[in-house]
């Protein structure tokens, strides 16, 4: 669900976050209009915005593992990790994690790839909430929600800063519920 | 879950092409060394007491006055893989280290306690474990996070900086307008082995006008020489693993 409709309508630092997020278009390809947050992470304000909402959401749910999607997902996820006492669990491509590995594959809105995460980074029954920069089809999510299922871990809720049209009004997400803060900007004419 | 401490003597980094400083006889004789643990005082402290543990290897490892507290148990929650990513590479694997609460926000209170107040106004994170590291910092001390990745991930206009691996070259970039000229930044990585990312992260943003005031990194691969190619660059590190 979208945060205005849950409790942050008319919240000033959603504007403020949505104003921060830049748009690329034809990246990486002719049609696609990229959300860039690497202009949120350069305003300090917004950025700490971002966190903050997230944190407050999050801080009294018992969540002992905040999950982080590469690479994107790792710019989010460590710092709600700190302010609410969780580990962070980084979710990466594959061949990257030195340890022994659970895998998931999954598409993306466009090609395919493979998730992976170490086996004994989160314990059965475990709360958990994964984060990643942005939602779009999501099967990144639903493969991260794959991997934590099978290690007996309980996933509380997914948690995007953006939401891509075909999101909404789409709560759950395999089942589970997801949590977005913005739609995306400049979006008019995109397909 | 178990965690090891790094240490075998005989580790030949085959990221480091340049020979131990020992004859092999006496690595093997050599009891395995402890990670040692620098001050966390000054940047120039710690390379002092690096070369005076560089000059005495058999030497028990000292607690130096000074030492920080939190620093063993930030070394005891790094896991070492071995073989890792190829035969003859011992990891560092700071993914535990990311799953012990206490010692993750130990050592992001370790950076931010030095880099607060410092007029720093840029954080830069190699990708992909400066971006763990960087973020929890710039938010803790006021400045921008600036990610520095590789090739075709930055969506917009970049400039990019090749550097050299053991074989090949490759490539970090970064977005034009991230930072101005006359900026102060960091550059946070999770380690610094041979130090080539790490100095080409400086160079490019040298290139546009910022001044680099450290680079930081959780743990340091000293027989790496990292340091040294590093220049003039301040390096500051939390763990040195020999």
């Amino acid at each position: 669900m979208f945060a205005a409709e849950n409790g942050l309508k008319g919240d000033p630092r959603l504007e403020a976050i949505s104003a921060a997020i830049r748009v690329v278009p034809n990246f990486p390809k002719k049609g696609i209009m990229f959300q860039d947050i690497t202009t949120l992470l350069l305003d300090h304000k917004a950025f700490k915005h971002t966190i903050d909402i997230f944190v407050d959401r999050y801080k009294d749910m018992q969540i002992s593992v905040v999950a982080g999607v590469e690479a994107r997902g790792f710019m989010f996820g460590p710092s709600i990790a700190l302010a609410i006492g969780a580990k962070f669990v980084p979710l990466r491509k594959p061949g990257k994690l030195p340890g022994k590995v659970i895998s998931e594959s999954y598409e993306l809105e466009y090609g395919h790839d493979r998730l992976e995460m170490h086996v004994d980074a989160v314990e059965p029954r475990e709360r958990v909430i994964i984060i990643d920069d942005l939602v779009a089809t999501g099967g990144t999510l639903s493969a991260a929600i794959s991997l934590m299922e099978s290690q007996g871990a309980e996933v509380v809720e997914c948690a995007c800063v953006i939401g891509l049209p075909e999101v909404k009004g789409q709560h759950k997400l395999k089942g589970k519920p997801l949590y977005v803060l913005v739609e995306p900007s400049g979006l008019d004419g995109f397909c | 879950m178990q965690t090891i401490i790094a240490l075998a003597p005989l580790v030949s980094h085959r990221l480091c092409l340049a020979p131990p400083p020992f004859p092999r006889h006496r690595l093997l004789c050599r009891r395995a060394p402890s990670i040692r643990l620098p001050s966390h005082r000054s940047s120039t402290t710690s390379f002092r007491l690096l070369s005076s543990f560089a000059a005495s290897r058999d030497s028990e490892m000292a607690t130096e006055d000074g030492q920080d507290p939190r620093i063993p148990k930030i070394a005891s929650s790094i896991r070492v893989i071995p073989d890792f990513p190829k035969p003859g590479i011992m990891f560092h694997d700071i993914t535990t280290l990311l799953l012990d609460t206490e010692a993750f926000k130990d050592t992001i209170d370790l950076f931010v306690e030095r880099y607060k107040g410092k007029g720093i106004s840029v954080v830069a994170g190699v990708e992909a474990r400066g971006f763990i590291f960087g973020p929890p910092i710039a938010l803790a001390i006021g400045a921008k996070f600036v990610p520095m990745r590789k090739p075709k991930k930055l969506p917009g206009k970049v400039i990019s900086e090749e550097y050299s691996l053991e074989y090949g070259t490759d490539k970090i970039e970064m977005h034009v307008g991230a930072v101005e000229p006359g900026e102060r930044a960091i550059i946070i990585d999770d380690l610094i082995a041979t130090g080539g990312t790490l100095s080409a992260a400086v160079r490019l943003l040298e290139r546009v006008g910022v001044k680099i005031v450290e680079c930081a990194c959780v743990i340091e691969l000293p027989e790496c020489k990292g340091r040294e190619k590093l220049g003039e660059t301040p390096l500051f590190i939390l763990i040195s693993s020999a």
